[in-house]
């Protein structure tokens, strides 16, 4: 007996042991794991969310260029949809019957409980034909959103473009994005996207089993409002940009224009453009794979990714350094007897000047006085080599912004190119000197920049020996906060007094009857600049012109490419002449303006790539047809011995 | 005089399990109460509401109890072949005119109310069990005795089968508890374990390893007892049975269980996952438990509970009621009241003079513990759903009457544990 008795201890540890059991599950479910309470949150609470819009951008004088358009996805939730006459809702928003079904079923195999998009991006017009029936189709919804529009269809590469994120945007956002988000994906837009895209508004709903909403989250606790993004001031002058897209029209080429005082970019036309506003909607993807199909790569922001070598219009910087190291003086003067010996290269002049100085040799471009000077400078007695002459005038030209990032605030900028003493080394082995090299006396060779890097030597030129970071946005939010970085001056190390002498010889090079762009001169405004004529693997020469003005007091520096147009008097200055007065006057004068809008018609594309078929008749350059209406100024070449020219 | 009188009959009355069950009862409503809230009707307390009747119910629970404790302890002893036989009698009843509800026809329509002839076989059962080894005090060492009371417990279990009401039929399993306390070798609960721990194995590990592994345990044992022949050859018979189990279980697994059974278990053993359909319940009962954490989300604020997401939540699945809206700390107090009330029933039990009030006492806790065990572990998903009540707690009149009644004769026994039946 006394041992059945025990057997009591047995059933009762037994129930003691069970008990714990479902203790430790129960203390893994509740306490030790989180994952049902998570659960459970998903069960009942559905985010619904508001979209902002994104920030305004405005250009310099307050005229709006970005705008928002309301337009409206419609949504739907598979589960509460009852049987509706679907042919009239797809007749309303322009699908078919196949096109239904495979919205839908899409967004059944999502969620049958939660809303998703049936169909993007509905116009207003749909919009207004859409809600008078929407009470018969039940379980379909309209939310509103707003898109990108662009009143003057202008400055497409600036403004870049908005996308709805993809997948790996969301990734890299660590939650801050959600399937249906917009992004910046180019440009300003991309840029400032942190700025602009504003904050998203939630609203907690709570919903029962049914799905039925059952009213707000703890009294709205962590409901918010959408935020609509900040407003972006930028420096554009929208009528310079403009006009500058209409002189550019029908040819490839690109205008930065910058304030000089504040580094502000006034103008930022890269061509050929697109309207901005075809990125914008539903047809945005086919749109994005015409513009990306089109001719002359309209997608390639040209102001700060094409590169080009400065030609010419780089005499001016090297003429600086000259009288900074003082190998030459303003009166120092060099026979041309129409070219210049380089060992056994020949660069030649196409005017024979005699001695000439550095006012005239800038005017009239003189390539055997800017090969004088570079020989000057490169054969210094304190140097112990040429390696060592290389680096320090690389270095000064370093400087001047060539070689490296600006760092405007856009996405995408390109450095451009100096070579290292090393690099000319590699190519030329130990035995290269300045004769190797003397292509860089005129701006050619191993050297080449950005159209904002040549706009940039402008204005530090007429700053006489500063720059302030170009940008393209000069204020942020309502505030216009000005960044920091774009109140620094950034010295070039030249002494202002040097830059008289080179401004003369910039002066006379548009207002003297002897200079390259006389044609270009502004009535009443010194206008000062240099042509350049840039020899190019890609056929005929660009189109170079840079300039500023007024001489004293400058209000705008620029750079201004025609790519494949010829001499640099001949587009390149009287496009820039068009701005600079356009911006400094409000008007273009007199017969100017007959010329300038002569200018917008004249088409000058570089060759088509031929086509890759057999039987395609051989075209002489049919696409490039330069009408000259402006005389171009005799222009300075450099014959080498071999058979390449270079202008 | 009727105080003096009324005092005589609850004299020697254990209220401190009477308290227990109080407050299980109160337990329950509340959370019946919290279960059926609907935050926009709410208010206005209701009587036709199912947490209205369920007041009802304990209420009349109580004076049923103590009703009982009114009667006289040799009733039960003397009339339990009688209930015995009324309750086989609506069991099979019930398979004649019973109520379909839910695929199991368990219910026997009786004007306002639906009697479930399974609960009352439940005491019915305990009863004769109670009276049986009372009466002849067999001592479960020889066949005889066993097959009696494999009779008495088999045929309720069989009749409730056939209803088909599994859930309600594996509580009979509980009998063995005082079977075992009487005398039935510990080999059977023993093999009993092996059964069910075969049938898991059965599922998750391929047989290829598994039947391996059951010859290699075999072979030590046997190996173990090489010089006790008749030991030897019990293990060589033990292990090819278990090895023809195995093959019984698949192949009864296929043939006899229904497919919303087979899906439950395979979902319990974590083979299958199924959140909307048969899994449904499962996950949101674990999800609504899960959602109280440590201290629980308070009355009437736990959102699975308020909005619904737990299907059947006021009967089989109140406990994720409390789980949710009480938390763990709710949750341990609840299993505490019951394992305090199971191991004091054991102790009374174990008070009694007599064998009749031992036995149903030792049926009492069994048939509680099997239900809380069962419905608890069935909400956390350690147990295949199996539709049975959690005692005292869960809604329904029939359940709590039944358990009422179940308990309070054994309460009157108790209280009468001086006198000899």
């Amino acid at each position: 007996m006394e041992n059945l008795f025990n057997r009591k201890y047995i059933i009762q540890g037994l129930f003691i042991v069970i008990a714990l059991i479902l203790m430790g599950q129960l203390f893994y479910i509740q306490v030790a794991s989180d994952r049902y309470f998570l659960s459970a949150n998903s069960n009942v609470l559905r985010k619904k969310y508001t979209f902002p819009a994104r920030g305004v951008i405005t250009d310099r004088n307050s005229k709006v260029l970005v705008q928002n358009e309301p337009v409206y996805d419609l949504m739907v939730t598979p589960n509460l949809v009852k049987p509706f006459d679907t042919l009239a809702l797809c007749r309303i928003i322009g699908i078919d019957m196949d096109g239904f079904h495979k919205r839908f079923n899409k967004a059944r195999n999502q969620s049958r409980y939660q809303r998703s998009v049936f169909e993007k991006q509905l116009s207003v017009q749909t919009y207004a034909a859409l809600q008078e029936r929407l009470s018969r189709f039940i379980g379909f919804e309209t939310q509103n959103r707003t898109v990108r529009h662009y009143p003057d269809s202008v400055a497409g590469q600036f403004f870049g473009y908005v996308k709805e994120v993809s997948d790996k945007d969301i990734e890299e956002s660590e939650g801050y994005y959600r399937p249906g988000d917009y992004i910046g994906k180019s440009g300003v837009e991309r840029q400032y996207n942190d700025v602009l895209r504003g904050e998203r508004g939630v609203e907690n709903t709570i919903y029962n089993a049914r799905n039925v909403p059952q009213g707000s989250y703890l009294n709205g606790k962590f409901d918010t409002l959408a935020i609509s993004g900040e407003t972006l001031v930028s420096s554009l002058d929208i009528d310079i940009q403009k006009l500058g897209e209409q002189l550019l029209k029908n040819k490839v080429g690109s205008i930065v224009a910058i304030e000089p005082s504040t580094g502000e970019v006034l103008a930022f036309v890269s061509s050929p453009t697109y309207d901005p506003n075809l990125m914008v909607g539903r047809q945005q993807g086919n749109n994005y794979m015409d513009i990306f199909r089109s001719a002359n790569r309209p997608f390639l922001v040209r102001p700060l990714s094409g590169y080009y070598s400065p030609g010419s219009s780089f005499k001016p910087l090297d003429d600086l350094i000259a009288l900074q190291e003082g190998v030459i003086d303003p009166n120092t003067t060099f026979n041309c007897p129409g070219g210049y010996w380089a060992g056994n290269h020949f660069v030649s002049c196409e005017h024979v000047d005699g001695n000439i100085s550095l006012r005239k040799g800038l005017a009239r471009s003189c390539n055997t006085y800017a090969c004088y000077v570079f020989q000057k400078l490169m054969t210094q007695k304190k140097f112990k080599n040429k390696t060592e002459a290389y680096d320090s005038w690389s270095a000064k030209v370093r400087k001047f912004g060539l070689g490296s990032k600006l760092d405007l605030d856009m996405p995408f900028e390109r450095k451009g190119r100096i070579f290292t003493s090393e690099e000319y080394t590699k190519r030329f082995g130990k035995h290269w000197g300045y004769t190797t090299v003397i292509s860089l006396a005129i701006g050619q060779g191993e050297m080449s920049a950005t159209p904002l890097q040549m706009a940039n030597i402008m204005a530090i030129i007429a700053n006489r020996g500063y720059y302030i970071k170009p940008h393209l946005i000069k204020g942020i939010g309502e505030k216009k906060e000005v960044k920091k970085e774009y109140l620094i001056k950034n010295s070039v190390d030249i002494d202002a007094s040097h830059f008289e002498p080179v401004i003369d010889g910039m002066q006379d090079a548009v207002n003297a009857p002897y200079g390259t762009a006389r044609a270009s001169a502004i009535p009443n405004i010194l206008f000062c600049g240099k042509t350049g004529t840039v020899q190019n693997p890609h056929g005929k020469n660009h189109s170079v012109f840079v300039g500023f003005a007024p001489r004293d007091n400058p209000k705008i520096a620029i750079a201004v490419i025609v790519e494949n147009a010829g001499f640099g008097g001949a587009y390149a200055a009287p496009i820039a002449s068009f701005i600079t007065e356009k911006y400094l006057t409000g008007k273009i004068s007199g017969s100017r303006l007959a010329q300038s809008e002569a200018m917008k018609k004249v088409v000058v594309l570089p060759d088509v790539p031929k086509p890759k078929i057999k039987w395609a008749p051989k075209s002489a350059d049919s696409a490039a047809k330069p009408v000259a209406t402006l005389p171009a100024s005799s222009e300075n070449k450099i014959v080498p011995t071999k058979t390449t020219t270079i202008n | 005089m009727t105080t003096q009188q009324g005092s005589r009959f609850f004299f020697n009355v254990d209220w401190i399990t009477i308290l227990i069950y109080t407050a299980l009862c109160t337990i329950g409503f509340v959370n019946i109460y919290a279960s059926l809230y609907n935050p926009e009707t709410s208010a206005v307390f209701n009587f036709a509401s199912n947490y209205g009747k369920q007041l009802i119910y304990i209420i009349t629970g109580l004076i049923i109890g103590f009703s009982i404790l009114l009667l006289d302890a040799k009733f039960f002893s003397v009339f339990s072949p009688i209930v015995y036989g009324i309750t086989m009698l609506l069991l099979m009843a019930v398979l004649v005119v019973g109520r379909k509800v839910a695929g199991n026809q368990a219910w026997i329509p009786l004007g306002a109310f639906r009697l479930q002839p399974s609960e009352l076989a439940k005491f019915g059962t305990a009863l004769l069990i109670a009276r049986y080894v009372g009466n002849f005090n067999p001592k479960f060492t020889d066949i005889k005795s066993i097959f009696f009371a494999g009779l008495i417990i088999g045929f309720p279990l069989l009749l409730i089968m056939l209803q088909p009401d599994t859930g309600s039929a594996l509580v009979f399993l509980a009998f063995m508890f005082p079977l075992y306390r009487e005398g039935l070798s510990g080999y059977f609960l023993l093999i009993f374990l092996g059964m069910i721990v075969l049938f898991i194995a059965d599922f998750l590990v391929p047989a290829y390893i598994l039947i391996p592994i059951i010859a290699a345990i075999g072979g030590f044992f046997i190996y173990q007892n090489r010089r006790k022949q008749k030991m030897m050859f019990s293990m060589i018979f033990a292990t090819i049975i278990a090895i023809g189990y195995l093959f019984l279980v698949k192949v009864a697994y296929e043939k006899v269980l229904e497919p919303h059974q087979r899906t439950r278990i395979e979902i319990m053993l974590g083979l299958k996952t199924d959140p909307k359909g048969a899994g449904y319940n499962v996950i949101q009962s674990k999800i609504a438990i899960g959602a109280g954490q440590l201290t629980g989300r308070g009355f009437l604020e736990g959102t699975q509970t308020k909005y619904g997401y737990v299907p059947e939540q006021s009967t089989d699945f109140i406990f994720s009621t409390i789980g949710e809206e009480w938390g763990f700390m709710g949750c341990s107090v609840v299993i505490g009241l019951y394992v305090f009330l199971l191991l004091r029933v054991i102790n009374l039990a174990e008070r009694q003079r007599s064998t009749f009030s031992r036995v149903y006492g030792y049926c009492v806790a069994s048939i509680i513990f099997f239900h809380v065990f069962i419905n608890i572990g069935m909400t956390i998903g350690i147990i295949p759903v199996i539709g049975i009540p959690l005692p005292f707690i869960s809604y329904g009149g029939s359940s709590l009457w039944s358990f009422t009644v179940l308990l309070f004769i054994f309460l009157k026994l108790d209280s009468n544990r001086m006198g000899f039946i």
